[in-house]
């Protein structure tokens, strides 16, 4: 039987404030376990919530990054539940009336398509502690630094069909948080956390089958494994006629396992009611029209504008617009290297290499934007050939020496292009290898001939101390050789 | 000493006739000679009360003394106390000592009062007679030379028998339903609950966060209105707390009272109210025609639906706000816990009374899926109803004038059994807590030798009118003056 994969994600976004949503403590990661947790967060007895207006600032913000209605009145709701990293016993959430309403954001897919995903709404909510269960001999530690870190839950409607399409979503939507400022992205703290909602119907069904939840899934990949996974289980479910049950799963990445968390019928009831201790928030049009005013460029408007002003393709374009850092850090090597599509290459070769081996993110890199635009001017206008480069950039990156252009001269990696003294040598190599040259000379495929020529071009490098431009090398053997 | 106001007791610091010391320790000596018979406290702070005292001096010798510098009072054991354990009434609290001060605790201290200690309260504010505070039953000062045991009335039961005892001039209370009214009126003293929001909740530990609110308890309506003028203002620690001028409160106190324009609800003078209740209530309206105030009756259609929906909104919010006692960082655990559940339920079930157990229950089924619309939906349309009651009668009146309490103070264990009669005692005070609005007790008179309490009620932020009120019966009459044997 054919199935259609149908997928819901709900996003938790940790928002990139000072402090956290309802107290004055700060959200550093990081630090000591609960030297970050003040009376509030510690929810003792008589304190009470003060909202942090930077999280609605930035809740706004999202809402109109994702083309959506802004929640002019909402309201805090408790959502009650008793766990111990949850100090209140209940956590401050919004459910009837959320900041930000219907929205939609679109994802271009591999075929040069693009979808639309329709976002249900975002809501402002408070982050729970984190409950430590090594090292403390069979009892639970607890961390409260996290408790009351601003979060919004993203939750969009059942729009995807693929993995590919889910993880383009949420990869979009990583690239839309970073780009406004709003969240940090970085997944290997928790700042982005996805929760899976996938059902499977026969293809063309017009009813939607049962659903399981997938939670807390931290990278791209176990969110894509996760998926195959599920929808895996789900169709040996069901074509061995069985049925599925709606539950909460739990997804071990590490040995692609996933098991029940809780079913339906085991679900809290959570008993919402608006709290009491917070005020409906009202926004204002002026509140809309500053947190407008604060918007940044965004992916889709940067992709546009790096085809455009730099002549990129698409899928440069695309990696390139997509991360906000990454995208200042190409336009800042471009203000010291003209060359866009040298420095493209370089960023999404072996910068994004390196980074990618010592999991560094941009912000991170040894290497800076004005450095490497350097280098590539110096590529660009033949001063190194690429080999060199390659040198000046392990130069670059060790530490070794911060200029380009000292480290060229200081490794002798400057190219000769004198043809008068390129010439002579070519002469002299030749003048030692008369077999070769004669076998070239008979030689009339002229794939085997140009395959030939590199038998010349190792004692040329030689004869120069690797310093000879290899274009010019070749382009005078070439002529020497036929003449 | 002991007999004097708060403004007396201020006059005499200043003159140097005796120094703040000198007078924390003549209170604190009676107070622990006396209070054995009341229980009226959970703590006695012996060595803060004689610190925050011998900063007064200093304050007062450096030219910075206020009314309230060097004057001794107490607090509700509800408002967090640095380095004084607050218990709020509970064995979940018994050895809780806060890192830090409420906002209304904070206040008193940088106006220079010396608090004596924590008074005695129903546990967690949920009662109407003192008896389910863990610490024991405080007996009302009243009715005592005859051999009975009364109740002071609750939950701020500790604060008004402490008052009318003179062990202090003043104490602090909380009012969710009645809390500050009903004691006032049950021991002849005068309490004020303020408009929601006038006073920070802030380190007050929650009952019921959209009705609690704190208010002044003290022998007069003037040194109510010296509570008010240290207690009321905008905290931003409190996020619905109002951020409106406070006025002097004292400064409107002798404004005559020609053309007050008095109401009385019809519902408020049923069939509930014993008639010698009613009779001592009336004369009291009398004093006030007296003094150029003219009277009608009004209706208030939706105040029989108070108390039901009281307990809807009240438990649904207790039930939240007491979720945060769970064993995990402060407060009462149970012994070894064999798991996680097992910490819960028993640290739970042990930690609290069954008072606070019924109405947790109570509000997790009002809030429970299926159930919600049903109960907490409609309660909060029926709070909206009653809110509009007033609003309509406002306009045609300047304040409300009811008994406080059906019948004056009851035997101790009378009503223990039979919750739903306990909870009729606020019949007449829960009201206005659902709608926001202020409201006092005043002392009204005596049935049966015991005190009765005329309820004014005012419209929004009217405390100052409210307290002027309070002060002109009071110079004309003086019930409040009136001293238990």
């Amino acid at each position: 039987m054919q199935w259609d994969i149908v997928i819901g994600l709900e996003i938790h976004v940790q928002l990139a404030t000072k402090t956290k949503i309802f107290s004055g403590s700060s959200t550093a990661f990081g630090a000591e376990p609960n030297t970050q947790a003040n009376a509030v967060d510690l929810a003792m007895p008589g304190t009470l919530p003060v909202p942090n207006e930077q999280a609605f600032r930035y809740a706004v913000m999202f809402g109109l990054a994702t083309n959506a209605e802004i929640g002019r009145r909402s309201m805090f709701e408790r959502k009650n539940y008793f766990y111990p990293d949850l100090p209140k016993g209940y956590q401050t959430t919004q459910l009837a009336q959320p900041i930000v309403g219907p929205g939609h954001v679109d994802i271009d897919l591999a075929d040069g398509s693009t979808k639309r995903v329709r976002i249900h709404h975002a809501h402002l909510e408070e982050d729970a502690g984190k409950s430590l269960h090594e090292d403390y001999h069979g009892m639970s530690g607890i961390d409260l630094n996290r408790a009351g870190t601003p979060l919004i839950e993203v939750v969009t409607e059942p729009d995807m069909n693929t993995a590919e399409e889910a993880v383009a979503f949420a990869k979009k939507l990583h690239s839309l948080v970073t780009s406004l400022g709003i969240c940090d992205g970085d997944m290997s703290q928790g700042s982005m956390r996805f929760d899976v909602n996938i059902s499977l119907k026969p293809k063309g069904s017009e009813t939607l089958g049962t659903r399981t939840e997938t939670k807390n899934l931290n990278s791209f990949r176990f969110m894509e494994q996760a998926i195959a996974h599920e929808v895996e289980r789900q169709m040996d479910i069901l074509e061995d006629g069985g049925t599925i049950t709606q539950e909460t799963r739990l997804y071990n990445g590490d040995r692609d396992e996933s098991r029940s968390m809780r079913s339906k019928e085991e679900a809290n009831d959570y008993r919402y009611f608006p709290c009491p201790d917070l005020l409906p928030v009202e926004i204002d049009d002026a509140f809309i029209e500053d947190a407008r005013a604060r918007l940044p460029e965004l992916p889709d408007a940067r992709k546009a504008r790096f085809k455009e002003q730099y002549g990129l393709n698409d899928y440069d374009a695309g990696v390139l617009s997509g991360d906000a850092r990454l995208a200042a850090f190409f336009e800042e090597t471009l203000e010291h290297g003209k060359d866009a599509k040298l420095a493209a290459n370089w960023i999404q070769g072996e910068f994004s290499a390196r980074l990618n081996a010592e999991e560094k993110s941009v912000a991170e890199s040894p290497i800076s934007g004005a450095q490497l635009g350097a280098l590539v001017t110096r590529i660009a206008d033949n001063t190194v050939s690429s080999a060199g480069a390659k040198k000046v950039f392990e130069a670059l990156w060790s530490g070794e020496n911060d200029n380009v252009d000292a480290i060229i001269d200081a490794k002798g990696l400057k190219q000769v292009s004198d043809t008068g003294a390129l010439e002579s040598m070519v002469d002299e190599v030749l003048a030692g290898m008369p077999d070769q040259v004669a076998q070239y000379q008979s030689e009339d495929d002229p794939k085997k001939r140009k395959k030939m020529l590199g038998g010349f071009m190792g004692p040329l490098m030689k004869a120069s101390k690797g310093q000879g431009n290899p274009k010019l090398f070749n382009e005078i053997l070439v002529r020497k050789l036929a003449g | 000493m002991h007999n004097k106001s708060v403004a007396e007791l201020s006059k005499e610091l200043d003159s140097g006739k005796i120094s703040s010391v000198e007078l924390a320790q003549q209170f604190l000596d009676r107070l622990k000679q006396e209070d054995g018979k009341y229980n009226s406290f959970i703590t006695i702070s012996d060595e803060q009360a004689l610190a925050e005292a011998k900063s007064a001096d200093e304050m007062r010798a450096a030219g910075k003394a206020t009314v309230w510098t060097g004057v001794p009072f107490a607090h509700k054991d509800i408002f967090c106390t640095n380095g004084v354990r607050t218990s709020c009434g509970s064995k979940m609290l018994e050895n809780f000592v806060p890192p830090y001060d409420a906002t209304v605790t904070e206040k008193f201290k940088a106006a220079g009062a010396v608090c004596l200690g924590k008074t005695n309260m129903d546990e967690f504010a949920m009662g109407s007679s003192n008896e389910s505070s863990f610490f024991g039953a405080v007996t009302n000062p009243w009715g005592l030379s005859n051999g009975e045991k009364r109740v002071p009335g609750g939950s701020s039961g500790g604060s008004a028998a402490a008052v009318a005892a003179r062990l202090v001039p003043a104490a602090t209370g909380t009012d969710t339903g009645g809390s500050i009214r009903q004691p006032a009126a049950l021991c002849g003293i005068t309490g004020l609950k303020p408009t929601y929001g006038r006073v920070s909740r802030y380190g007050m530990i929650a009952f019921a966060s959209s009705l609690d609110q704190g208010g002044p308890m003290a022998r007069s309506a003037e040194d109510a209105a010296l509570m008010m003028n240290v207690m009321a203002g905008f905290d931003p620690k409190d996020s619905t707390c109002i951020d409106r001028d406070v006025p002097d409160y004292t400064a409107t106190l002798n404004e005559p009272l020609k053309g007050l324009r008095i109401g009385l609800p019809k519902e408020y003078f049923s069939d509930q109210l014993s008639p010698a209740m009613e009779a001592q209530v009336r004369n009291a309206v009398r004093e006030y025609e007296k003094l150029g105030a003219t009277v009608k009756d009004v209706s208030l259609p939706n105040a029989k639906l108070a108390i039901a929906a009281y307990y809807v909104i009240a438990p649904a919010e207790a039930s939240a706000n007491l979720s945060r006692f769970d064993g995990v960082r402060y407060g009462y655990r149970c012994a070894d816990p064999k798991d996680l559940m097992d910490m819960y339920t028993r640290t739970r079930a042990e930690g609290f009374g069954n008072e606070v157990k019924r109405r947790i229950l109570v509000g997790s089924y009002a809030l429970s899926a299926g159930y919600f619309d049903a109960y907490y939906l409609k309660a909060q349309k029926v709070r909206r109803l009653i809110q509009q009651d007033f609003i309509n009668a406002f306009k045609d009146v300047d304040v409300l004038m009811s008994p406080v309490t059906p019948s004056p103070a009851f035997i101790q264990g009378e009503k223990t059994t039979d919750p739903v009669s306990m909870y009729l005692e606020d019949v007449f005070t829960i009201a206005i807590n659902l709608a926001g609005i202020p409201a006092m007790s005043v002392p009204a008179g005596f049935v049966d030798g015991l005190p009765v309490g005329l309820q004014i009620i005012g419209d929004y932020f009217s405390e100052a009118r409210l307290l002027n009120a309070a002060h002109q019966f009071q110079q004309v009459t003086d019930w409040h003056q009136r001293e238990p044997q």
